[in-house]
């Protein structure tokens, strides 16, 4: 079971009271964009086992959407953080680095 | 005005702990900018009592404000006075970002009474929050789900728990409650 701390209200909540909003910090491709990038950003996707970004929605509980990073095959959770976040945030990733030493995640590490 | 009917017209049970409908109450909607003084002040002048910090809810008599999500908040008063209450709120944030809006009929509100850790069992079958003594008392107001469907609930005091959900699935709620509440199902687990 997944247990993820809401940023936005303090609660530790159960992964029943949540819906997942796939992966975090995508960058969005409009209009003027080349097919390549426009691809990436509607299909191509991270599937990694161990360190992941994702977005989560407190939605039966404040209702807001947060950010966490866990590793996908432990279930272990390094950090929640705020939706308006555009990267993984320093403390998140040095956490990981102590955890997971020489982790990447597209251009993290 | 038409004679407001409340979702189960006060049905009730009794097992482990009571169930009660608690008929029709007044509830606002309001939600803008925690830090605006003109909110604050709106809030304070509807309910008679400060906005509660996070995941607080504060009473003062037959009104209360519940906190909901950092810009949402929850004004419980008498049926009868929602409609004034909206228009005050409107009248005092006119020109201030703000949204305020007469819930009451959109959802149904549960009282449930009895032994302070079969009240606390009930609920804690039924949601996937922490409802130990240590984590979960009076001055809270927590949102999780019951079963399928979202709620809210909060201690009025030890013996004393309400509940609020949708209107829409208020029988929903009633039935689970009431199984929850079967006589014979005491677990045990809050007793000290
Ligand atoms: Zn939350």
């Amino acid at each position: 079971m997944l247990i993820l701390e809401c940023p936005c209200c303090g609660v530790l909540a159960d992964e029943t009271e949540l819906a997942p909003g796939g992966e975090a910090h995508l960058k969005r491709f409009g209009p003027g964009a080349s097919d390549d990038e426009f691809e990436g950003y509607l299909f191509m996707r991270e599937n990694p086992r161990g360190v992941h970004f994702e977005r989560w929605r407190h939605v039966n509980g404040c209702g807001k959407w947060f950010h966490a990073a866990r590793d996908t095959s432990t279930l272990e959770v390094f950090g929640t953080y705020p939706a308006q976040t555009t990267e993984p945030p320093r403390d998140i990733r040095d956490r990981i680095s102590a955890r997971r030493p020489g982790w990447t995640w597209r251009e993290f590490a | 005005m038409s004679e407001a009917v409340s979702a189960l017209n006060g049905q009730s049970f009794v097992g482990i702990v009571k169930i009660e409908e608690a008929g029709p109450q007044g509830m606002i909607t309001l939600r803008g900018d925690a830090g605006a003084a003109a909110l604050q002040k709106a809030a304070r002048d509807v309910a008679g009592v400060d906005m509660p910090g996070i995941r607080g809810i504060a009473a003062a008599g037959d009104r209360a404000i519940a906190w909901m999500s950092p810009d949402e908040w929850l004004i419980l008063l008498p049926h009868a006075q929602a409609h004034e209450g909206v228009a005050t709120l409107r009248t005092a944030l006119a020109g201030t970002h703000h949204l305020a809006e007469n819930v009451s009929d959109a959802r149904a509100l549960f009282r449930v009474t009895g032994e302070p850790a079969r009240l606390r069992e009930v609920l804690a079958k039924l949601a996937p929050a922490d409802l130990h003594p240590d984590r979960f008392g009076t001055g809270e107001m927590r949102r999780t789900r019951l079963a399928q469907v979202p709620a809210a609930i909060w201690l009025d005091s030890a013996g004393e728990a309400r509940v609020i959900c949708f209107r829409s699935v208020a029988s929903y709620v009633f039935d689970l409650l009431s199984v929850a509440a079967a006589p014979g199902s005491e677990v045990g687990f809050f007793d000290a």
